[in-house]
Protein backbone atom coordinates (compact mmCIF):
# COMPACT_ATOMS: atom_id res chain seq x y z
CA UNK A 1 0.00 0.00 0.00
CA UNK A 2 1.39 3.43 -0.76
CA UNK A 3 0.74 5.96 1.83
CA UNK A 4 -0.04 9.31 -0.27
CA UNK A 5 1.61 12.23 1.82
CA UNK A 6 0.51 16.10 1.93
CA UNK A 7 3.35 16.65 -0.36
CA UNK A 8 1.63 14.36 -3.07
CA UNK A 9 -1.63 15.93 -2.98
CA UNK A 10 0.00 19.12 -3.61
CA UNK A 11 1.94 18.42 -6.31
CA UNK A 12 -1.31 16.61 -7.96
CA UNK A 13 -2.92 19.59 -7.08
CA UNK A 14 -0.44 21.73 -8.69
CA UNK A 15 -0.34 19.52 -12.22
CA UNK A 16 -3.99 19.94 -12.17
CA UNK A 17 -3.67 23.60 -12.46
CA UNK A 18 -0.99 23.47 -14.95
CA UNK A 19 -3.14 20.95 -16.98
CA UNK A 20 -5.82 23.66 -16.74
CA UNK A 21 -3.49 26.74 -17.38
CA UNK A 22 -2.87 24.70 -20.00
CA UNK A 23 -6.58 24.49 -21.35
CA UNK A 24 -7.34 28.01 -20.90
CA UNK A 25 -4.30 28.74 -22.98
CA UNK A 26 -5.51 26.70 -25.89
CA UNK A 27 -6.37 28.73 -29.04
CA UNK A 28 -9.69 27.94 -30.38
CA UNK A 29 -8.45 26.55 -33.97
CA UNK A 30 -11.16 26.67 -36.34
CA UNK A 31 -11.30 23.57 -38.05
CA UNK A 32 -11.35 24.08 -42.12
CA UNK A 33 -14.49 23.58 -43.00
CA UNK A 34 -14.26 19.92 -44.95
CA UNK A 35 -15.47 21.07 -48.25
CA UNK A 36 -17.61 17.87 -49.45
CA UNK A 37 -16.95 16.36 -52.62
CA UNK A 38 -20.79 15.66 -53.65
CA UNK A 39 -20.36 12.43 -55.36
CA UNK A 40 -23.24 11.60 -57.73
CA UNK A 41 -24.55 8.45 -57.35
CA UNK A 42 -25.33 6.94 -60.69
CA UNK A 43 -28.76 6.31 -61.28
CA UNK A 44 -29.70 2.55 -60.96
CA UNK A 45 -30.67 2.91 -65.00
CA UNK A 46 -26.53 3.94 -65.92
CA UNK A 47 -25.71 0.30 -64.73
CA UNK A 48 -24.86 -2.03 -67.24
CA UNK A 49 -27.33 -3.96 -68.51
CA UNK A 50 -25.93 -7.03 -67.60
CA UNK A 51 -25.16 -5.91 -64.02
CA UNK A 52 -29.22 -5.41 -63.21
CA UNK A 53 -29.98 -8.45 -64.66
CA UNK A 54 -27.67 -10.97 -62.58
CA UNK A 55 -28.29 -9.07 -59.13
CA UNK A 56 -31.66 -9.73 -59.94
CA UNK A 57 -31.17 -12.97 -61.36
CA UNK A 58 -28.58 -14.61 -58.18
CA UNK A 59 -30.80 -14.56 -55.60
CA UNK A 60 -33.04 -17.02 -57.61
CA UNK A 61 -29.79 -18.98 -58.72
CA UNK A 62 -28.56 -19.41 -55.43
CA UNK A 63 -32.43 -21.12 -54.67
CA UNK A 64 -32.60 -23.03 -58.11
CA UNK A 65 -29.76 -24.77 -58.56
CA UNK A 66 -29.42 -26.58 -55.54
CA UNK A 67 -32.65 -28.73 -55.89
CA UNK A 68 -32.38 -28.74 -58.93
CA UNK A 69 -29.00 -30.61 -58.72
CA UNK A 70 -30.59 -33.08 -55.85
CA UNK A 71 -32.99 -33.72 -58.59
CA UNK A 72 -31.15 -34.39 -61.62
CA UNK A 73 -29.20 -36.92 -59.37
CA UNK A 74 -31.21 -38.56 -57.76
CA UNK A 75 -32.61 -39.58 -61.40
CA UNK A 76 -29.81 -40.29 -62.59
CA UNK A 77 -29.12 -42.62 -59.57
CA UNK A 78 -32.47 -43.62 -59.88
CA UNK A 79 -32.23 -44.47 -63.98
CA UNK A 80 -28.47 -46.59 -62.90
CA UNK A 81 -30.51 -48.85 -60.26
CA UNK A 82 -33.62 -49.02 -62.35
CA UNK A 83 -32.08 -50.04 -65.62
CA UNK A 84 -30.84 -53.92 -65.03
CA UNK A 85 -32.81 -56.41 -66.62
CA UNK A 86 -33.59 -57.69 -63.16
CA UNK A 87 -34.97 -54.40 -61.80
CA UNK A 88 -38.92 -54.38 -60.63
CA UNK A 89 -39.33 -50.85 -61.20
CA UNK A 90 -39.28 -48.71 -64.18
CA UNK A 91 -36.45 -45.76 -64.55
CA UNK A 92 -36.98 -42.09 -65.43
CA UNK A 93 -37.02 -42.60 -68.82
CA UNK A 94 -39.38 -45.68 -69.08
CA UNK A 95 -41.54 -43.39 -67.27
CA UNK A 96 -41.13 -40.86 -69.47
CA UNK A 97 -42.10 -43.14 -72.78
CA UNK A 98 -45.27 -44.63 -71.03
CA UNK A 99 -46.85 -42.20 -68.98
CA UNK A 100 -45.45 -38.85 -70.95
CA UNK A 101 -49.51 -38.31 -71.67
CA UNK A 102 -49.97 -37.85 -68.06
CA UNK A 103 -46.72 -35.42 -67.61
CA UNK A 104 -47.57 -33.13 -70.63
CA UNK A 105 -51.09 -32.90 -70.15
CA UNK A 106 -52.62 -32.75 -66.98
CA UNK A 107 -56.31 -31.63 -68.51
CA UNK A 108 -57.31 -33.96 -71.05
CA UNK A 109 -60.65 -35.12 -70.79
CA UNK A 110 -61.56 -38.45 -72.74
CA UNK A 111 -64.43 -39.55 -70.90
CA UNK A 112 -65.51 -40.21 -67.70
CA UNK A 113 -62.57 -42.48 -66.48
CA UNK A 114 -60.38 -41.43 -69.12
CA UNK A 115 -59.34 -38.17 -67.63
CA UNK A 116 -56.03 -36.02 -67.34
CA UNK A 117 -54.46 -36.34 -63.64
CA UNK A 118 -55.15 -32.36 -62.73
CA UNK A 119 -58.58 -33.20 -63.22
CA UNK A 120 -58.49 -36.03 -60.49
CA UNK A 121 -56.27 -33.77 -58.53
CA UNK A 122 -59.11 -30.81 -58.64
CA UNK A 123 -61.13 -33.61 -57.31
CA UNK A 124 -59.16 -34.82 -54.29
CA UNK A 125 -59.07 -31.06 -53.65
CA UNK A 126 -62.49 -29.91 -53.65
CA UNK A 127 -63.40 -32.94 -51.16
CA UNK A 128 -60.53 -31.52 -49.03
CA UNK A 129 -61.38 -27.92 -49.12
CA UNK A 130 -64.68 -29.11 -47.93
CA UNK A 131 -63.79 -31.69 -45.14
CA UNK A 132 -60.61 -28.66 -43.93
CA UNK A 133 -63.19 -26.12 -43.84
CA UNK A 134 -65.34 -27.49 -41.75
CA UNK A 135 -62.86 -28.55 -39.48
CA UNK A 136 -61.02 -25.52 -39.59
CA UNK A 137 -64.24 -23.32 -38.87
CA UNK A 138 -65.30 -26.60 -36.19
CA UNK A 139 -61.65 -26.50 -34.61
CA UNK A 140 -61.55 -22.73 -34.21
CA UNK A 141 -64.87 -22.65 -32.22
CA UNK A 142 -64.45 -26.00 -30.32
CA UNK A 143 -60.37 -24.95 -29.67
CA UNK A 144 -61.69 -21.74 -27.84
CA UNK A 145 -64.07 -23.47 -25.74
CA UNK A 146 -61.36 -25.72 -24.65
CA UNK A 147 -59.21 -22.82 -24.18
CA UNK A 148 -61.75 -20.27 -22.26
CA UNK A 149 -63.07 -22.85 -19.77
CA UNK A 150 -61.47 -24.80 -17.44
CA UNK A 151 -63.83 -27.62 -17.49
CA UNK A 152 -64.62 -27.89 -20.89
CA UNK A 153 -60.93 -28.38 -21.05
CA UNK A 154 -60.88 -30.90 -17.78
CA UNK A 155 -63.96 -32.87 -19.87
CA UNK A 156 -62.79 -32.81 -23.56
CA UNK A 157 -58.77 -32.86 -23.52
CA UNK A 158 -58.39 -36.30 -22.35
CA UNK A 159 -61.36 -37.58 -24.71
CA UNK A 160 -59.43 -35.90 -27.90
CA UNK A 161 -56.09 -36.60 -26.70
CA UNK A 162 -57.10 -40.49 -27.43
CA UNK A 163 -59.59 -40.01 -30.70
CA UNK A 164 -56.65 -37.51 -32.47
CA UNK A 165 -54.32 -41.04 -31.81
CA UNK A 166 -56.93 -42.91 -34.21
CA UNK A 167 -55.51 -43.62 -38.07
CA UNK A 168 -57.78 -41.63 -40.19
CA UNK A 169 -58.42 -44.86 -42.42
CA UNK A 170 -59.57 -46.64 -38.81
CA UNK A 171 -62.52 -43.82 -39.09
CA UNK A 172 -63.84 -44.99 -42.83
CA UNK A 173 -65.78 -48.22 -42.31
CA UNK A 174 -67.77 -46.10 -39.41
CA UNK A 175 -68.41 -43.46 -41.56
CA UNK A 176 -69.18 -45.57 -44.42
CA UNK A 177 -71.43 -47.15 -42.18
CA UNK A 178 -72.57 -43.78 -40.92
CA UNK A 179 -73.50 -42.00 -44.51
CA UNK A 180 -74.11 -44.95 -46.73
CA UNK A 181 -71.95 -43.28 -49.49
CA UNK A 182 -68.71 -42.80 -50.20
CA UNK A 183 -68.46 -39.30 -50.98
CA UNK A 184 -69.59 -37.76 -47.72
CA UNK A 185 -67.43 -40.46 -46.03
CA UNK A 186 -64.29 -39.33 -47.90
CA UNK A 187 -65.35 -36.11 -46.67
CA UNK A 188 -65.91 -36.97 -42.68
CA UNK A 189 -62.19 -39.27 -42.91
CA UNK A 190 -61.04 -35.80 -43.75
CA UNK A 191 -62.84 -33.76 -41.26
CA UNK A 192 -61.58 -36.07 -38.36
CA UNK A 193 -57.84 -35.90 -39.20
CA UNK A 194 -57.65 -32.63 -39.70
CA UNK A 195 -59.50 -31.07 -36.70
CA UNK A 196 -57.05 -32.17 -34.11
CA UNK A 197 -54.26 -30.47 -34.39
CA UNK A 198 -56.72 -27.46 -35.09
CA UNK A 199 -58.29 -27.84 -31.72
CA UNK A 200 -55.52 -28.45 -29.90
CA UNK A 201 -53.25 -25.66 -31.29
CA UNK A 202 -56.12 -22.97 -31.16
CA UNK A 203 -56.40 -24.39 -27.17
CA UNK A 204 -53.22 -23.42 -26.17
CA UNK A 205 -53.04 -20.05 -28.15
CA UNK A 206 -56.09 -19.05 -26.57
CA UNK A 207 -54.35 -19.93 -23.08
CA UNK A 208 -51.40 -18.09 -24.09
CA UNK A 209 -53.55 -14.97 -24.65
CA UNK A 210 -51.56 -12.25 -22.08
CA UNK A 211 -53.34 -11.25 -19.15
CA UNK A 212 -52.97 -7.57 -20.27
CA UNK A 213 -55.47 -8.21 -22.94
CA UNK A 214 -57.52 -10.24 -20.69
CA UNK A 215 -57.77 -6.74 -18.33
CA UNK A 216 -57.92 -4.44 -21.26
CA UNK A 217 -60.86 -6.22 -22.37
CA UNK A 218 -62.50 -6.45 -18.96
CA UNK A 219 -61.91 -2.57 -18.33
CA UNK A 220 -63.46 -1.93 -22.13
CA UNK A 221 -66.27 -4.47 -20.77
CA UNK A 222 -66.23 -6.29 -24.43
CA UNK A 223 -68.88 -8.85 -24.31
CA UNK A 224 -68.26 -12.56 -25.23
CA UNK A 225 -68.61 -12.26 -28.98
CA UNK A 226 -66.64 -9.01 -28.71
CA UNK A 227 -63.97 -10.66 -27.13
CA UNK A 228 -63.68 -13.92 -29.26
CA UNK A 229 -63.43 -11.47 -32.66
CA UNK A 230 -61.21 -9.10 -31.24
CA UNK A 231 -58.94 -10.40 -28.86
CA UNK A 232 -59.07 -13.80 -28.91
CA UNK A 233 -58.99 -14.76 -32.86
CA UNK A 234 -56.18 -12.09 -33.90
CA UNK A 235 -54.28 -12.57 -30.47
CA UNK A 236 -54.33 -16.88 -31.13
CA UNK A 237 -53.56 -16.50 -35.10
CA UNK A 238 -50.10 -17.80 -34.61
CA UNK A 239 -51.19 -20.67 -33.33
CA UNK A 240 -54.32 -21.51 -35.20
CA UNK A 241 -52.40 -20.92 -38.43
CA UNK A 242 -49.92 -23.41 -36.97
CA UNK A 243 -52.42 -26.12 -36.36
CA UNK A 244 -54.38 -25.32 -39.86
CA UNK A 245 -51.23 -25.81 -41.41
CA UNK A 246 -50.63 -29.08 -39.83
CA UNK A 247 -54.11 -30.02 -40.62
CA UNK A 248 -53.76 -29.36 -44.17
CA UNK A 249 -51.13 -31.90 -44.40
CA UNK A 250 -52.64 -34.51 -42.63
CA UNK A 251 -56.31 -34.15 -44.65
CA UNK A 252 -53.98 -34.39 -47.76
CA UNK A 253 -52.46 -37.68 -46.27
CA UNK A 254 -56.00 -38.79 -46.21
CA UNK A 255 -57.64 -37.83 -48.99
CA UNK A 256 -55.31 -40.12 -51.03
CA UNK A 257 -55.65 -43.22 -48.51
CA UNK A 258 -59.38 -42.57 -47.88
CA UNK A 259 -60.11 -42.15 -51.75
CA UNK A 260 -57.80 -45.75 -52.63
CA UNK A 261 -60.97 -47.46 -50.58
CA UNK A 262 -63.60 -45.75 -51.68
CA UNK A 263 -63.33 -45.24 -55.71
CA UNK A 264 -64.60 -42.63 -57.23
CA UNK A 265 -62.39 -39.94 -59.49
CA UNK A 266 -59.83 -38.69 -57.17
CA UNK A 267 -55.99 -38.98 -57.26
CA UNK A 268 -56.17 -41.81 -54.90
CA UNK A 269 -58.57 -43.95 -56.44
CA UNK A 270 -56.24 -43.30 -59.52
CA UNK A 271 -53.17 -44.95 -58.29
CA UNK A 272 -55.08 -47.94 -57.14
CA UNK A 273 -56.53 -48.33 -60.62
CA UNK A 274 -52.77 -48.09 -61.92
CA UNK A 275 -51.78 -50.74 -59.19
CA UNK A 276 -54.30 -52.97 -60.54
CA UNK A 277 -53.75 -52.73 -64.09
CA UNK A 278 -49.54 -52.57 -62.85
CA UNK A 279 -49.24 -49.37 -64.87
CA UNK A 280 -45.66 -48.72 -62.92
CA UNK A 281 -44.87 -45.36 -64.62
CA UNK A 282 -48.75 -43.99 -64.10
CA UNK A 283 -48.17 -44.30 -60.08
CA UNK A 284 -45.18 -42.65 -59.92
CA UNK A 285 -46.25 -39.88 -61.76
CA UNK A 286 -49.17 -39.96 -59.55
CA UNK A 287 -47.18 -39.37 -56.67
CA UNK A 288 -44.90 -36.18 -57.84
CA UNK A 289 -48.56 -34.80 -58.72
CA UNK A 290 -49.47 -35.22 -55.35
CA UNK A 291 -46.25 -34.34 -53.80
CA UNK A 292 -46.33 -31.13 -55.48
CA UNK A 293 -49.91 -30.28 -54.72
CA UNK A 294 -49.36 -30.77 -51.09
CA UNK A 295 -46.30 -28.64 -50.89
CA UNK A 296 -48.38 -25.44 -52.24
CA UNK A 297 -51.36 -26.19 -50.02
CA UNK A 298 -48.89 -26.15 -46.99
CA UNK A 299 -47.30 -22.82 -48.45
CA UNK A 300 -50.81 -21.41 -49.51
CA UNK A 301 -51.89 -21.93 -45.81
CA UNK A 302 -48.63 -20.66 -44.26
CA UNK A 303 -49.12 -17.55 -46.70
CA UNK A 304 -52.28 -16.55 -45.51
CA UNK A 305 -50.81 -17.16 -41.83
CA UNK A 306 -48.73 -14.74 -42.71
CA UNK A 307 -50.80 -12.31 -44.01
CA UNK A 308 -53.38 -12.68 -41.40
CA UNK A 309 -50.87 -12.98 -38.49
CA UNK A 310 -49.02 -9.75 -39.42
CA UNK A 311 -48.26 -7.64 -36.33
CA UNK A 312 -49.26 -10.34 -34.02
CA UNK A 313 -46.15 -12.34 -33.95
CA UNK A 314 -43.93 -9.41 -33.72
CA UNK A 315 -44.44 -9.02 -29.78
CA UNK B 1 -70.09 15.99 5.03
CA UNK B 2 -70.50 15.85 1.24
CA UNK B 3 -69.67 11.83 -0.05
CA UNK B 4 -66.61 11.57 -0.73
CA UNK B 5 -65.54 10.93 -4.94
CA UNK B 6 -63.73 7.45 -4.07
CA UNK B 7 -63.80 5.91 -1.14
CA UNK B 8 -61.54 3.17 -0.31
CA UNK B 9 -63.38 1.41 3.07
CA UNK B 10 -61.26 -0.76 5.39
CA UNK B 11 -60.21 -2.85 2.76
CA UNK B 12 -58.46 -6.30 2.97
CA UNK B 13 -57.05 -8.37 0.34
CA UNK B 14 -55.23 -11.52 0.95
CA UNK B 15 -54.53 -14.50 -1.69
CA UNK B 16 -55.45 -18.13 -1.30
CA UNK B 17 -53.46 -20.78 -2.73
CA UNK B 18 -54.21 -24.24 -1.21
CA UNK B 19 -53.93 -24.13 2.15
CA UNK B 20 -51.60 -21.23 2.31
CA UNK B 21 -52.93 -18.17 3.16
CA UNK B 22 -51.31 -14.52 2.25
CA UNK B 23 -52.28 -11.31 3.26
CA UNK B 24 -51.37 -8.63 1.14
CA UNK B 25 -52.92 -5.65 1.67
CA UNK B 26 -54.37 -4.75 5.39
CA UNK B 27 -57.02 -2.02 6.93
CA UNK B 28 -56.96 -0.02 3.25
CA UNK B 29 -58.36 3.49 4.03
CA UNK B 30 -58.22 6.30 1.69
CA UNK B 31 -60.53 9.60 0.87
CA UNK B 32 -59.91 10.96 -3.11
CA UNK B 33 -61.34 13.99 -4.11
CA UNK B 34 -62.72 14.78 -7.40
CA UNK B 35 -59.35 16.25 -9.86
CA UNK B 36 -57.15 15.24 -7.36
CA UNK B 37 -53.63 13.84 -8.25
CA UNK B 38 -52.64 10.69 -5.98
CA UNK B 39 -49.60 8.82 -5.89
CA UNK B 40 -49.20 5.15 -4.10
CA UNK B 41 -45.49 4.81 -3.47
CA UNK B 42 -43.75 1.95 -1.03
CA UNK B 43 -41.28 -0.84 -2.57
CA UNK B 44 -42.11 -3.72 -4.88
CA UNK B 45 -44.29 -6.30 -3.34
CA UNK B 46 -45.95 -4.14 -0.84
CA UNK B 47 -48.95 -4.77 -2.97
CA UNK B 48 -49.31 -1.12 -4.39
CA UNK B 49 -50.60 -2.77 -7.92
CA UNK B 50 -53.15 -5.02 -6.10
CA UNK B 51 -54.61 -1.84 -4.55
CA UNK B 52 -54.72 -0.51 -7.92
CA UNK B 53 -55.89 -3.47 -9.56
CA UNK B 54 -58.91 -3.41 -6.87
CA UNK B 55 -59.62 0.52 -7.84
CA UNK B 56 -59.76 -1.10 -11.12
CA UNK B 57 -62.02 -3.74 -10.14
CA UNK B 58 -59.51 -6.22 -11.85
CA UNK B 59 -59.04 -7.97 -8.30
CA UNK B 60 -61.56 -8.69 -5.60
CA UNK B 61 -61.42 -7.29 -2.31
CA UNK B 62 -61.24 -10.18 0.56
CA UNK B 63 -63.20 -7.39 2.79
CA UNK B 64 -64.43 -3.73 2.63
CA UNK B 65 -65.14 -1.79 -0.26
CA UNK B 66 -64.44 0.56 -2.84
CA UNK B 67 -66.98 3.28 -3.56
CA UNK B 68 -66.95 5.60 -6.32
CA UNK B 69 -69.64 8.21 -5.91
CA UNK B 70 -71.21 5.93 -3.44
CA UNK B 71 -71.45 3.29 -5.77
CA UNK B 72 -69.51 -0.11 -4.99
CA UNK B 73 -66.96 -0.91 -7.11
CA UNK B 74 -66.95 -4.83 -8.20
CA UNK B 75 -65.31 -4.79 -11.75
CA UNK B 76 -63.59 -3.46 -14.20
CA UNK B 77 -65.60 -0.72 -16.33
CA UNK B 78 -64.30 2.36 -18.57
CA UNK B 79 -65.14 4.88 -16.23
CA UNK B 80 -62.01 3.70 -14.32
CA UNK B 81 -59.80 3.79 -17.16
CA UNK B 82 -56.54 1.84 -16.39
CA UNK B 83 -52.83 2.70 -18.67
CA UNK B 84 -50.76 -0.28 -17.82
CA UNK B 85 -47.40 -0.94 -16.91
CA UNK B 86 -46.55 -2.38 -20.35
CA UNK B 87 -48.94 -0.19 -22.43
CA UNK B 88 -50.76 -3.32 -23.27
CA UNK B 89 -51.98 -1.89 -26.37
CA UNK B 90 -53.31 -5.08 -29.37
CA UNK B 91 -49.99 -5.41 -31.33
CA UNK B 92 -52.51 -5.91 -34.43
CA UNK B 93 -53.93 -3.08 -34.26
CA UNK B 94 -52.81 0.28 -35.08
CA UNK B 95 -52.38 3.24 -33.21
CA UNK B 96 -55.84 4.53 -34.31
CA UNK B 97 -57.47 1.35 -33.99
CA UNK B 98 -56.34 0.55 -30.57
CA UNK B 99 -58.14 4.03 -29.73
CA UNK B 100 -60.88 3.08 -31.61
CA UNK B 101 -61.43 0.24 -29.82
CA UNK B 102 -62.12 1.67 -26.77
CA UNK B 103 -64.32 4.74 -27.91
CA UNK B 104 -66.17 2.81 -29.98
CA UNK B 105 -66.89 0.68 -27.17
CA UNK B 106 -67.57 3.39 -24.34
CA UNK B 107 -69.55 6.02 -27.06
CA UNK B 108 -70.87 3.72 -29.93
CA UNK B 109 -73.84 4.25 -29.00
CA UNK B 110 -74.25 8.03 -27.76
CA UNK B 111 -72.09 9.63 -30.32
CA UNK B 112 -72.70 9.56 -33.97
CA UNK B 113 -69.27 8.05 -36.39
CA UNK B 114 -67.87 11.30 -37.27
CA UNK B 115 -67.78 12.34 -33.75
CA UNK B 116 -66.12 9.48 -32.64
CA UNK B 117 -63.23 9.65 -35.14
CA UNK B 118 -62.73 13.45 -34.02
CA UNK B 119 -62.67 12.05 -30.14
CA UNK B 120 -60.27 9.98 -31.18
CA UNK B 121 -57.71 12.34 -33.14
CA UNK B 122 -58.59 14.52 -30.27
CA UNK B 123 -56.77 12.25 -27.74
CA UNK B 124 -53.95 11.28 -29.84
CA UNK B 125 -53.17 14.70 -30.73
CA UNK B 126 -53.33 15.54 -26.79
CA UNK B 127 -50.60 13.31 -26.50
CA UNK B 128 -48.87 13.92 -29.53
CA UNK B 129 -49.21 11.06 -31.29
CA UNK B 130 -51.59 12.49 -34.05
CA UNK B 131 -49.02 11.86 -36.53
CA UNK B 132 -48.70 7.92 -36.11
CA UNK B 133 -52.06 7.36 -36.17
CA UNK B 134 -51.62 4.32 -38.58
CA UNK B 135 -48.41 2.81 -37.33
CA UNK B 136 -48.93 -0.79 -35.46
CA UNK B 137 -47.17 -0.76 -31.37
CA UNK B 138 -44.54 -2.80 -32.92
CA UNK B 139 -43.41 0.34 -35.33
CA UNK B 140 -43.23 2.68 -32.29
CA UNK B 141 -41.19 3.63 -29.60
CA UNK B 142 -41.83 2.77 -25.81
CA UNK B 143 -42.31 6.25 -24.77
CA UNK B 144 -44.70 6.69 -27.76
CA UNK B 145 -46.69 3.46 -27.12
CA UNK B 146 -47.10 4.11 -23.22
CA UNK B 147 -48.56 8.08 -24.79
CA UNK B 148 -51.19 5.85 -26.90
CA UNK B 149 -51.70 3.98 -23.66
CA UNK B 150 -52.80 7.28 -21.97
CA UNK B 151 -54.76 8.50 -24.56
CA UNK B 152 -56.76 5.09 -24.64
CA UNK B 153 -57.43 5.94 -20.86
CA UNK B 154 -58.21 9.56 -21.49
CA UNK B 155 -60.47 8.85 -24.59
CA UNK B 156 -62.71 6.45 -22.36
CA UNK B 157 -63.82 9.29 -20.82
CA UNK B 158 -62.70 7.77 -17.22
CA UNK B 159 -64.18 8.97 -13.58
CA UNK B 160 -60.43 8.08 -12.26
CA UNK B 161 -57.62 7.64 -14.73
CA UNK B 162 -55.60 4.78 -12.91
CA UNK B 163 -51.69 4.19 -14.32
CA UNK B 164 -50.00 1.83 -13.18
CA UNK B 165 -46.36 2.09 -13.20
CA UNK B 166 -46.77 4.01 -16.27
CA UNK B 167 -43.33 5.16 -17.14
CA UNK B 168 -41.53 2.46 -15.10
CA UNK B 169 -40.05 0.92 -18.30
CA UNK B 170 -38.94 4.03 -19.88
CA UNK B 171 -35.46 5.95 -19.58
CA UNK B 172 -35.00 9.13 -17.75
CA UNK B 173 -35.28 11.48 -20.78
CA UNK B 174 -38.25 10.10 -21.88
CA UNK B 175 -40.15 9.60 -18.95
CA UNK B 176 -39.37 13.76 -17.89
CA UNK B 177 -41.34 14.00 -21.13
CA UNK B 178 -43.88 12.16 -20.83
CA UNK B 179 -44.56 13.13 -16.51
CA UNK B 180 -44.65 16.76 -18.41
CA UNK B 181 -47.74 15.31 -20.45
CA UNK B 182 -49.27 13.99 -17.99
CA UNK B 183 -48.66 17.16 -15.60
CA UNK B 184 -50.32 19.09 -18.62
CA UNK B 185 -53.13 16.78 -19.22
CA UNK B 186 -53.99 17.48 -15.32
CA UNK B 187 -54.36 21.31 -15.36
CA UNK B 188 -56.29 21.10 -18.99
CA UNK B 189 -59.03 17.71 -18.13
CA UNK B 190 -58.66 17.76 -14.60
CA UNK B 191 -59.07 14.65 -13.95
CA UNK B 192 -58.78 12.86 -11.01
CA UNK B 193 -55.59 10.04 -11.26
CA UNK B 194 -53.86 7.80 -8.91
CA UNK B 195 -50.15 6.84 -10.34
CA UNK B 196 -48.60 3.79 -8.73
CA UNK B 197 -44.76 4.84 -8.70
CA UNK B 198 -41.71 3.69 -7.12
CA UNK B 199 -40.16 7.19 -7.96
CA UNK B 200 -39.74 9.29 -5.50
CA UNK B 201 -39.18 12.55 -7.95
CA UNK B 202 -41.85 10.95 -9.66
CA UNK B 203 -44.65 11.03 -6.63
CA UNK B 204 -43.23 14.99 -5.60
CA UNK B 205 -43.47 16.21 -8.55
CA UNK B 206 -46.68 15.17 -10.03
CA UNK B 207 -48.89 14.65 -6.70
CA UNK B 208 -51.55 16.53 -4.75
CA UNK B 209 -50.75 13.82 -1.90
CA UNK B 210 -48.49 10.83 -1.97
CA UNK B 211 -49.69 7.70 -0.32
CA UNK B 212 -46.88 5.61 1.27
CA UNK B 213 -47.31 1.91 2.00
CA UNK B 214 -45.29 -0.18 4.90
CA UNK B 215 -43.94 -3.40 3.31
CA UNK B 216 -46.03 -6.30 2.65
CA UNK B 217 -47.39 -8.99 3.75
CA UNK B 218 -50.13 -7.21 4.91
CA UNK B 219 -49.38 -3.95 3.88
CA UNK B 220 -50.61 -1.05 5.05
CA UNK B 221 -51.06 3.19 4.20
CA UNK B 222 -47.98 4.82 6.31
CA UNK B 223 -48.40 7.87 5.67
CA UNK B 224 -49.76 10.30 3.52
CA UNK B 225 -48.08 13.29 2.45
CA UNK B 226 -49.88 16.23 0.89
CA UNK B 227 -47.46 17.89 -1.65
CA UNK B 228 -48.46 21.72 -1.14
CA UNK B 229 -46.70 23.00 -4.43
CA UNK B 230 -48.61 25.73 -6.52
CA UNK B 231 -49.32 24.05 -9.63
CA UNK B 232 -48.15 24.67 -12.81
CA UNK B 233 -45.11 23.30 -11.37
CA UNK B 234 -41.98 23.41 -13.50
CA UNK B 235 -39.12 20.47 -13.02
CA UNK B 236 -36.47 23.04 -13.06
CA UNK B 237 -38.41 25.68 -10.60
CA UNK B 238 -38.47 22.45 -7.94
CA UNK B 239 -35.40 21.62 -8.37
CA UNK B 240 -34.03 24.36 -5.06
CA UNK B 241 -37.46 24.36 -3.74
CA UNK B 242 -38.02 24.18 -0.50
CA UNK B 243 -41.49 22.63 -0.19
CA UNK B 244 -39.92 20.28 -2.80
CA UNK B 245 -37.14 19.15 -1.17
CA UNK B 246 -38.69 18.57 1.89
CA UNK B 247 -41.29 16.85 0.69
CA UNK B 248 -38.86 14.66 -1.35
CA UNK B 249 -37.15 13.96 2.00
CA UNK B 250 -40.28 12.89 3.73
CA UNK B 251 -41.05 10.32 1.08
CA UNK B 252 -36.58 9.12 1.15
CA UNK B 253 -36.88 8.99 5.41
CA UNK B 254 -40.47 6.86 4.91
CA UNK B 255 -39.26 4.45 2.63
CA UNK B 256 -35.39 4.42 3.79
CA UNK B 257 -35.19 5.01 7.38
CA UNK B 258 -38.18 3.55 8.70
CA UNK B 259 -39.80 1.28 6.21
CA UNK B 260 -36.68 -0.12 4.20
CA UNK B 261 -37.13 -2.75 2.19
CA UNK B 262 -36.02 -6.16 3.64
CA UNK B 263 -35.15 -8.60 1.03
CA UNK B 264 -36.16 -12.07 1.80
CA UNK B 265 -33.78 -14.64 2.20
Amino acid sequence: MSVTTVEDIERSSEMGQAVLKNATDAKVVALPAAKAEVVSLSPALAKPLAQRVMSWFTPVLQNLVPPLVTVALILLFWQIAASGPQSSLPPPTKIWEEARDLITEPFYWAGTQDIGLGWRILVSLQRVAIGFGLAAVVGVLVGALIGQSVWAMRGLDPVFQILRTVPPLAWLPLSLAAFRDSQPSAIFVIFITAIWPVIINTAVGIRNIPQDYRNVAQVLRLNQIEFFFKIMVPSAAPYIFTGLRIGVGLSWLAIVAAEMLTGGVGIGFFIWDAWNSSRLSDIIVALVYIGVVGFILDRLVAAIGAIVTRGTAVN
Amino acid sequence: MSTPYLKIDHVDKSFRRGAATTEVLKDINLVIDKGEFVSIIGHSGCGKSTLLNIIAGLTPVSAGAVLLENKEVNDPGPERAVVFQNHSLLPWLTVYDNVALAVNKVFGRSKPRAERHDWIMHNLDLVQMGHARDKRPAEISGGMKQRVGIARGLAMEPKILLLDEPFGALDALTRAHLQDSVMQIHAALGNTMIMITHDVDEAVLLSDRIVMMTNGPSARIGEVLDVRLERPRRRLDLVSDRTYIAAREAVLKFLYERHRFVEAA
